[in-house]
């Protein structure tokens, strides 16, 4: 199963979290030819059996667009989704607006079933193909400058989202305390970002960080703070009851953001969120806004399944099974504030910001 | 709220007691039946005070009533829909005027006309409203209610007192020839009860009732058909009531006669009470003579009293087309223009309804949609236009504010049910019903278990609806509902109304079966229309509720040998308790879905704004 493409033929294999197991998962010798599967020559499958979706452009298929970005370490997912649907407005033979929105549908509806798993993906197009139709209702009448403006409006996508992070990071530096032990679990960037600033200020802290099994993103974590001269701890996923006690405050950041106020995030975000409310420490979430999707999950099965293949280093009998999701669902009254670049956010607000947004 | 209690000071502490007991003080026991503890006429504190002896306090309906619906005159035209009239006037000591008046009239009795009573009743109340004590130490339900309205009444009426004694005493005769009565009363024709209701903002009927109701329940007795009548007067919004004469005739006039039953819980008096049974042949027999009423709001009136029409989605649509009806045969009389007559005329029929049974909150909803609509009627338009243009505003909120927000609120909730599930519902609602049999037709595997309560049991008849349809159902009562919870994987609950807190609104068991679902972490999923949603908060249950008739919980039906307390009514410390509505905070809902798609409980007065935003009210 390892072996087999991803997204395509095995579709219960979250291509996204394959990504960031290649990107920030330590890739050890037997990971490693499931992570060139997994990253490489793909795009040639999907796009054949895609591009006879996407009609139109016979040449061009949204998918290929979308791993090439995607593929980037630096940048986020919905970057690489809306960068994707830019180029498909720049290749698109549309003439009228109408058409061209359709195309755009279709182009964000294959994406959206290619990974159904990636929250911050749908989102994102979701809020593009928002973005779009709502300009298209305004002023140009001329197509072609309305078209230019769209491209040129995804282009600055990216440097929003680049530049998301950084508001979060500011935002986020008066949480941050002299003294204070910070508990952080899964590699998000935006974390990182946070942590970095916090750091480049010389405020002095140390971080905990969870080895994330499987993709044991933690160990790159670590190495990555260490070379920041930051004080890390290794704990492994088990310990974290054991070491809420000398924590100050956990802080993660999210696939996506639901409805409810809640984030998926990370396999094990969870537990970590429940052992520090129960020991009355604060979770701060990092996320970037565009990261609201209009999911409103009720509890863990209610999420549309992303698996991803656990390695326990010795062989498993077949009749073993094995708990294979990659992510799971904190509820909003275990988390505590949101950092996002609107602000600082209560878990509560992000449906108002929804509302606001999409009616 | 501090209204509602009545100062310490003027309470006998020997005698009052809290809660659930009635004092047990021998006001009157008459025949009457009006409740033992019946507010002293309400006038005025000094009247109050004056009226020591019971005798003076028994109020015959109709004397009280017309001693209250003086006090209240001007700014209690909106006063009550006809079970609380007192209470009117004191709600409108809250009320803050415009919209916050409205809101505030909530608490107060329904009805009415916010701005304008409330300013002379609030500073007065506490003192010597609160004369009642003398009489019943009804002290707590009526609580500040009641003082505000003495207020209003001791200073719009003075001069009521010396009549009243005397016309209590006839009305007391009347009374107990009932048949006397309703000959008199008959004479009325039902505008009474619209006239009480004038009330601009008869949009809130349940929560006015409260404080108002309080101090109205307690003099309500005779006040209230004083004040039917006085609202049925005339179509307009505000009664005089310190023009004896009109009370006299407003009370005369009394649609629904209403008897104040006896016994009342005290915890509840705030809130209006009226012994069943008597009112429908009533009405019925009155339906040839009602001018001010049009036929089909009367018809639909007596389908609410009667129980025919029960749901808030079908009340709301009954109500609606009733309105429509008597808008296609409405014509301007002269010299008057059509959105004020209109908008009166509206207001006599919503006080008529309110009599019949208070209004639910979506209606409340629904006619202050209706009457914006009626504001904003340009001018230029003739009458026919407008009445067109009115009729297919109707039309269009009926559309989409209900039927198709139904369609919306299944689609969305049908994604919640997966293979497997077993679901609970309680009552019968029936955007609920809906979703259930829709992932039905989608061909989803679950099973449901139906939560059905006394006495209503209304979910006898959903039961059978989803059987029919071929849904695996199970049946229990709430007393189970903590055995049977740790096998169920979702709560499907309906609302009459979620409030700006997030608290929901519903028929009364609903917080119950909330609580044991979350004790259980089973999620629960409240489906509602955006419409019914209100900026209203409630805290708790018994600030503004409905209370049903008692004697059906004595009875239970199909066991006769179960007749143990078929003389309730006689038992002095005995009182029996039909609530219709409680509030469920907002911690025990894991989600709303609305046609606004789902949101969590604290999203509710986001929506509420964007909706008054997008002038979807209007």
């Amino acid at each position: 199963m390892e072996t087999e493409a991803p997204s395509m033929e095995n579709p219960k294999i979250s291509a996204y979290y394959q990504t960031r197991l290649a990107h920030f998962g330590v890739v050890s010798t037997e990971w490693l030819a499931q992570a060139q599967s997994a990253t490489n020559p793909n795009p040639p499958l999907p796009s054949s059996s895609t591009n006879s979706h996407t009609d139109k452009d016979t040449n061009f298929s949204v998918i290929d667009e979308f791993n090439r970005w995607r593929n980037h370490p630096d940048l986020a997912e919905a970057v690489a989704a809306i960068r994707a649907l830019a180029a498909v407005i720049s290749a698109s033979k549309a003439s009228t607006m109408m058409q061209l929105e359709i195309e755009l549908k279709n182009a964000s509806d294959t994406l959206k079933a290619w990974d159904t798993t990636s929250i911050s993906l749908t989102a994102a197009s979701d809020l593009f193909m928002r973005y779009v139709t709502r300009t298209s209702a305004l002023e140009f009448e001329d197509f072609n400058s309305a078209k230019a403006r769209l491209i040129e409006r995804a282009d600055k996508f990216g440097e929003i989202s680049y530049k998301a992070r950084k508001i979060i990071g500011m935002l986020s530096q008066d949480f941050i305390f002299d003294g204070c032990t910070i508990l952080v679990h899964g590699f998000s960037r935006v974390v990182f970002e946070v942590l970095k600033l916090a750091a480049h200020n010389k405020k002095r802290f140390r971080v905990f960080c969870t080895e994330g099994r499987p993709d044991r993103t933690g160990l790159r974590l670590s190495n990555d703070l260490a070379k920041l001269d930051v004080p890390v701890k290794l704990v492994i996923d088990s310990a974290v009851a054991y070491t809420m006690d000398e924590v100050d405050l956990v802080l993660v950041g999210a696939d996506g953001v639901v409805e409810s106020g809640g984030i998926i995030n990370m396999m094990g975000t969870y537990q970590i969120a429940l052992v520090a409310k129960s020991m009355n420490k604060p979770v701060y979430v990092a996320a970037e806004s565009y990261k609201f999707a209009r999911h409103y999950p009720l509890d863990q099965k209610d999420l549309a399944p992303a698996l991803r293949p656990v390695d326990f280093g010795v062989p498993i009998p077949s009749k073993v099974e094995v708990e294979c999701s990659a992510r799971d669902y904190t509820p909003p009254q275990y988390l505590t504030l949101l950092f996002t670049d609107l602000g600082v956010l209560t878990p509560s607000v992000v449906s108002d910001e929804l509302i606001q947004l999409y009616l | 709220m501090d209204a509602r209690r009545p100062p310490r000071a003027v309470i006998d502490p020997k005698v009052r007691t809290v809660g659930f007991f009635t004092p047990p003080d021998p006001i009157q026991f008459d025949s009457n039946s009006l409740s033992p503890v019946m507010i002293p006429p309400p006038c005025h504190s000094s009247e109050n005070l004056d009226l020591h002896s019971p005798p003076s306090v028994t109020p015959p309906s109709g004397d009280e009533s017309v001693s209250v619906t003086g006090s209240y005159n001007g700014s209690s035209s909106e006063l009550f829909p006809a079970p609380m009239s007192p209470a009117l006037s004191q709600k409108i000591v809250a009320g803050d005027g415009g919209v916050g008046g409205g809101i505030v009239a909530s608490s107060f009795p329904r009805g009415g006309g916010v701005p304008v009573c409330k300013l002379t009743t609030v500073s007065v109340v506490n003192t010597d409203s609160f004369a009642f004590d003398e009489r019943d130490k009804p002290n707590k339900g009526g609580g500040s209610s009641m003082e505000v309205k003495d207020q209003a009444m001791n200073s719009k009426q003075k001069n009521e007192k010396s009549s009243k004694a005397e016309r209590r005493a006839l009305q007391e005769a009347q009374r107990a020839a009932k048949a006397a009565a309703k000959a008199e009363g008959n004479k009325a024709t039902g505008t009474v009860t619209s006239g009480n209701l004038k009330s601009a903002k008869a949009t809130k009927p349940p929560q006015k009732v409260d404080n108002t109701s309080v101090a109205a329940s307690e003099k309500k007795g005779v006040d209230r058909p004083s004040e039917k009548d006085r609202k049925k007067d005339v179509p307009h919004p505000r009664m005089q009531y310190d023009d004896k004469s009109r009370v006299e005739k407003a009370k005369r006039r009394a649609v629904v006669n209403h008897t104040e039953s006896r016994n009342r819980v005290e915890l509840f008096r705030h809130l209006p009470q009226y012994e069943h049974g008597s009112q429908l042949p009533d009405l019925e027999a009155k339906f040839f003579q009602l001018e001010p009423v049009h036929p089909s709001v009367y018809k639909v009136g007596l389908q609410y009293l009667s129980g025919d029409i029960s749901g808030g989605n079908a009340r709301c649509i009954a109500m609606l087309q009733a309105f429509q009806d008597a808008i296609k045969d409405y014509t301007v009389p002269p010299e008057k223009t059509l959105v004020r007559d209109l908008t009166a005329k509206i207001s006599s029929y919503v006080s008529f309804l309110i009599e019949c049974r208070p209004l639910s909150i979506s209606m409340g909803n629904a006619i202050r949609f209706l009457k914006s609509q009626i504001a904003k009627l340009p001018l230029t338009l003739s009458e026919s236009e407008s009445k067109t243009s009115l009729q297919s505003d109707i039309e269009r909120f009926i559309y989409e504010k209900i039927i198709l927000a139904d369609k919306v609120i299944v689609e969305h909730a049908v994604t919640k049910i997966r293979d497997g599930d077993v679901l609970l519902t309680y009552g019968s609602s029936s955007a609920v019903e809906m979703i259930l049999l829709r992932a039905h037709e989608l061909g989803k595997q679950f099973q449901v278990v139906v939560v059905d309560s006394r006495p209503s049991l209304k979910g006898k008849l959903l039961l059978r609806r989803l059987v029919e349809k071929g849904l695996t159902c199970t049946y229990t009562h709430i007393n189970a509902v903590s055995f049977i919870m740790h096998e169920v994987t979702r709560v499907f609950l309906g609302a009459s109304s979620v409030l700006s807190n997030g608290t929901v609104y519903s028929g009364v068991g609903t917080a119950s079966v909330a609580m044991v679902a979350h004790a259980f972490h089973v999620p629960v999923i409240v489906c509602c229309e955006a419409f019914k949603f209100h900026e209203r908060v409630q805290l708790d249950s018994i600030c503004s509720n409905e209370l049903g008739d008692p004697d059906v919980i004595s009875k239970v039906s199909g066991r006769g040998d179960v007749n143990h307390l078929d003389a309730w009514a006689n038992a002095e410390n005995l009182q029996l308790l039909n609530l219709i509505y409680d509030a469920t905070p907002s911690d025990y809902v894991s989600i709303i879905v609305t046609d606004y798609g789902m949101i969590p409980p604290t999203s509710v007065p986001v929506v509420v704004r964007e909706y008054s935003r997008e002038q979807v009210w209007i």
